[in-house]
């Protein structure tokens, strides 16, 4: 036990006395959860757009003042012919351009219908739609007021409610995500560099040859990183809450330590990770590219994991992350406890034993052959 | 009196990092054809001085000619004209005995005839035939230093600087290494080399004594051994270390 | 001239070598092209919807009819009380609850007026707002539906002024996120094998010492690093290769642009990338440290490359920083070359700029790299 003390308090000092790493480790989680927070969202905000008014009267003009006047759309170009719509597309000037029919009023007044048409650039199809369905929205409001003297149409009225996220921050949804992605990918590859780095340099070996047992060699060089990302941990929900305004409406307790499981999670897959690889280069390449897209696009951070095909939504299972980001938005933003989340804990918990049996697994038939 | 053809000319060679004075003004200076033994402790500055010489530290002040070229102003002539082998192993692992020898071989080029008459001459006096085409990784450490002698040597260079290059091998591959050696330095090339062993400081025909960044001494073995009146290097050295 | 071609030749066999990596470097980018494309899907579907139905008549029970007739809704078992349902949303069962109150067929019958409780899970803000259009949607359609039976009503009434929106989708009619998806993740692939394995490369060299045996030759700083980054260029260009094909052949991504066009692009593109792995390499002593730094810029630009979330809805100072981000102007040029047809007129700027970022960062690589320390 005193051997093994010492030479956890080696490790330490391995990590704490080479700055230039430690200022990377801190720095670095903190400055994107500050970039990733503001940056990352996909609310619609001053979006460029190009009308097309073949009509130039009274009413076009006020509908465009409207639409220019949201604070959703910018209008930076007008343009006088159809052809034109496809050079600002192709140059990529504006996402979308709005085009009323000529006789546009005159239409209205007796025909008492008239069209618009909303072109937008559907390469982004995520944005095309919204931006299409802000339009549509602003020219429904136009239409109400068109309409005010005749009698209201609907009889049910939705009380409609946004619980969790009353102001639809985005903040909410991708902060998680950011914590999740930061705290699994540096704990996985910081474990699973180290660990073959001694492999590589041949410390290994002393190591193993010491009185120190194999295991406590691992859990000796783990400890230091599982304090370390705990420290990152922690910087992040603090950020989150005070300069995000993300609340935490269940314990803080039960956060830090299903934090805690996460990490070792992480750092158990980590290990696993270092048993495969041979050397540094490779073990980075398996965390990095393995881990990196998988874990942004298939864990729920961005994209819903209910729409995606069906194979798919059972291979996300597979992710620690997926359950690490429906553990955090339950904390903090749903307010639940234990009660919901044992299951979500159990198989992270599972996917650590699985890893770390894995782990030893492979160790032994290294030191056997 | 024959002229005297000096390879290596240093005077005044310092080098600092911040407060710390690593390399003290040392001065010396070495011929062609010589065996020129660069002893020390740990930490007296010998890996220092040596990077200096072969270009790829900037020393702090002094001045020093390798080959014929300023080590401040000529540095990438001086590298044309030596080989240089470090303490670590630095050969490729993943390539093989011929492909390390092309590489290099390449990089100093040497053109392909060349190279490929080299490679076949090294590896016929090396006795690798054999392990030509095997992966660097999977030779013996004594092998491994002897080939990565021989890669230094590629270029014929005026002078080659061994940075302890039997550390961990056994003593009847030290013995060969050092006919390697005899040989190199027979043909006219320079040897400059840093050891811990103080029996191949005796094989030396000069050698300097590096302590706390300063040439504490320097001449041949033998006149080292009378002026402090002991038996063998190994005494001159603890006397020298211990002041 | 030669010097390189010994450099290149000699990076070749360490990569061919290196059993463990070539999979790495071929084989997964593409099994993740090919399984990521797919799961990359604003599209909101399956909504899972639970009912607390106080009321229990036909006029309620046609309400929901209507929610579960369409595609989008996936109707959970009804609830017996608000709590449970409230219970399902928290455990993240259910994302929208419709509340029916008590007497809600009457009060439609009676007063033409009846409120309806509607709770969505917000904690997804965009897919919220597309849950409360289709939401009012629905029930818009329920209450024409209604009124249609009560012809009483629609007599009373003087023409009402419409103005029909007709949406247009170009280049993507169908909205199909496959044809956006899959060039952009291709686009990411290519830019992290580039970066990570010229971030090391370098770094990996120092660490080994091998770096300090190239350091005492005579070899040109320039000479060194065109070889070093030679291979890892070629590399990004396979990458992009097989990922076109299976863009095109297994996506059906259409390529509407010229090719030749979409190639200049990228092997400029590759140098900006590379030139930033290798400017990480030389302020690194390890390749623990490499990775990190390369970790966090990759991180950096995917986030921040307009691919999954639209710069325009970033903030004005975090879109100023995205003119620094390589990736997005890759991923521009992708869209506008494949989707739309672009020609190299059109994508002029990118070029320009990215030609400049290249010339800096390789500029700044090849400067800072020290033969000597």
């Amino acid at each position: 036990m005193k051997a093994f003390l010492g030479f956890v308090k080696k490790e330490f000092y391995h990590i704490f006395r080479d700055r230039r790493s430690l200022i990377i480790l801190f720095g670095m989680p903190i400055v994107q959860i500050l970039l990733f927070g503001f940056a990352i969202t996909n609310e619609i905000n001053q979006v460029k757009i190009a009308i097309l008014d073949r009509s130039k009267d009274a009413t076009t003009q006020e509908i465009i003042h409207r639409i220019s006047n949201s604070p959703y759309f910018t209008v930076t170009q007008l343009i006088e012919k159809e052809s034109d719509i496809t050079a600002v597309f192709k140059k990529g000037m504006v996402k979308a351009v709005i085009q009323f029919e000529p006789h546009f009023d005159e239409k209205l007044l007796r025909e008492h219908r008239a069209s618009v048409q909303i072109v937008t650039d559907a390469t982004d199809p995520n944005t095309a739609n919204t931006i299409s369905n802000y339009i549509t929205a602003i020219l429904k409001d136009y239409q109400r007021d068109l309409n005010q003297n005749v009698t209201n149409f609907s009889t049910i009225t939705p009380q409609i409610r946004l619980a969790y996220n009353p102001e639809i921050k985005s903040v909410f949804m991708f902060v998680p995500g950011v914590m999740t992605v930061i705290l699994m990918l540096v704990s996985a590859m910081m474990t699973s560099i180290s660990l073959t780095r001694e492999k590589e340099m041949g410390t290994m070996e002393v190591l193993l040859v010491s009185p120190l047992k194999p295991y406590q060699v691992i859990v000796g060089k783990v400890i230091p990183y599982i304090l370390l990302s705990l420290i990152n941990a922690t910087v992040i929900i603090l950020l989150s809450i005070f300069v995000f305004g993300m609340p935490v409406k269940g314990s803080f307790m039960l956060l830090g330590a299903e934090s805690l499981l996460f990490i070792i999670t992480a750092l158990s897959l980590g290990i696993l990770i270092s048993t495969v690889a041979k050397t540094q280069q490779t073990a980075m390449m398996i965390s990095l590219m393995g881990l990196m897209l998988p874990v942004i696009i298939l864990s729920g951070f961005i994209f819903p994991i209910s729409s995606m095909p069906v194979i798919l939504q059972v291979l996300s299972n597979l992710l620690p992350a997926k359950w690490f980001i429906i553990i955090i938005k339950g904390i903090m933003l749903k307010g639940v406890g234990i009660g919901s989340l044992w299951k979500e804990s159990l198989i992270l918990l599972g996917m650590t034993l699985f890893f770390i049996f894995l782990s030893v697994r492979n160790y032994q038939t290294r030191l056997e052959s | 009196m024959k002229h005297i053809e000096w390879v290596i000319e240093v005077s005044g060679l310092t080098k600092t990092f911040g407060d710390f004075t690593a390399v003290d003004a040392i001065s010396f200076k070495v011929q062609k054809g010589e065996i020129f033994g660069f002893l020390g402790a740990n930490g007296a500055g010998k890996t220092t001085a040596m990077k200096m010489l072969i270009g790829i530290s900037v020393p702090t002040s002094g001045a020093a000619r390798v080959a014929g070229y300023d080590v401040f102003t000529e540095s990438e002539k001086v590298k044309k004209h030596i080989g240089y082998m470090s303490q670590r192993f630095a050969l490729y692992d993943d390539l093989t005995v011929k492909e390390n020898i092309a590489f290099f071989g390449g990089i100093y080029g040497l053109g392909k005839d060349r190279i490929q008459k080299k490679s076949k001459q090294l590896i016929e006096e090396l006795g690798m035939e054999s392990e030509a085409n095997s992966l660097v990784r999977s030779l013996p450490l004594g092998w491994k230093q002897k080939l990565a002698f021989s890669v230094a040597l590629l270029h014929d260079p005026k002078v080659v600087f061994l940075d302890e290059p039997t550390g961990g091998v056994d003593p009847i591959t030290r013995r060969q290494f050092w006919e390697m050696i005899y040989k190199a330095a027979h043909l006219g090339t320079t040897v400059f080399v840093t050891t811990h062993y103080m029996d191949e400081a005796e094989y030396c025909d000069r050698v300097s004594m590096m302590v706390n960044g300063a040439i504490e001494a320097l001449d041949a073995p033998h006149r080292l051994k009378e002026k402090f009146g002991v038996e063998s290097m190994n005494e001159v050295f603890l006397k020298l270390a211990r002041a | 001239m030669k010097t390189v071609f010994y450099i290149v030749r000699k990076e070749f066999k360490q990569i061919f070598r290196n059993r463990g990596m070539l999979p790495i470097i071929f084989v997964m980018p593409m099994i993740q092209l090919l399984v990521l494309s797919n799961a990359a899907t604003y599209e909101i579907k399956n909504i899972t919807l639970g009912v607390v139905d106080h009321d229990r008549t036909s006029t309620s029970r046609a309400l929901v009819n209507h929610f579960a007739a369409s595609s989008y809704f996936k109707l959970q078992p009804h609830f017996e009380a608000t709590n449970a349902a409230q219970t399902a949303m928290q455990e993240g069962n259910v994302s929208v609850v419709l509340e029916i109150p008590r007497n809600f067929e009457r009060a439609i019958g009676k007063e033409q007026q009846a409120a309806l409780g509607v709770t969505i899970d917000a904690i997804d803000g965009a897919a919220a707002g597309v849950e409360q259009v289709y939401i009012t949607q629905i029930i818009q359609r329920f209450d024409r539906d209604l009124q249609r039976n009560t012809p009483w009503k629609l007599s009373t009434l003087k023409p009402v002024e419409t103005i029909e929106t007709i949406p247009l989708f170009w280049y993507n009619e169908t909205l199909n996120y496959k044809t956006f998806m899959v060039p952009g993740i291709l686009v990411l692939l290519v830019t992290m094998i580039g970066l990570f394995l010229s971030g090391m490369n370098i770094v990996r060299e120092k660490e080994l010492g091998t770096l300090e045996q190239i350091n005492v030759t005579p070899i040109k700083k320039s000479q060194f690093i065109v070889g070093k980054l030679f291979p890892f260029w070629i590399l990004g260009l396979v990458v992009l290769s097989i990922g076109l094909i299976i863009a095109r052949w297994v996506f059906q991504v259409p390529i509407l642009g010229s090719l030749l066009t979409l190639y200049l692009f990228t092997t400029i593109y590759l140098l900006v990338v590379l030139g930033i792995g290798l400017l990480i390499s030389n302020f690194t002593e390890t390749q623990q440290q490499a990775m990190f730094i390369a970790w966090f810029f990759a991180v950096v630009f995917i986030l921040m490359s307009g691919l999954f979330t639209p710069i325009e809805s970033m903030p004005q100072w975090a879109q100023y920083l995205t003119y620094l981000n390589p990736v997005k102007y890759f991923v521009e040029v992708m869209r506008m070359v494949l989707l739309k047809g672009a020609s190299m007129v059109d994508i002029l700027p990118q070029l320009g700029k990215t030609f400049a970022y290249a010339v800096v960062v390789n500029g700044l690589a090849t400067w800072s790299y020290r033969k000597t320390q």
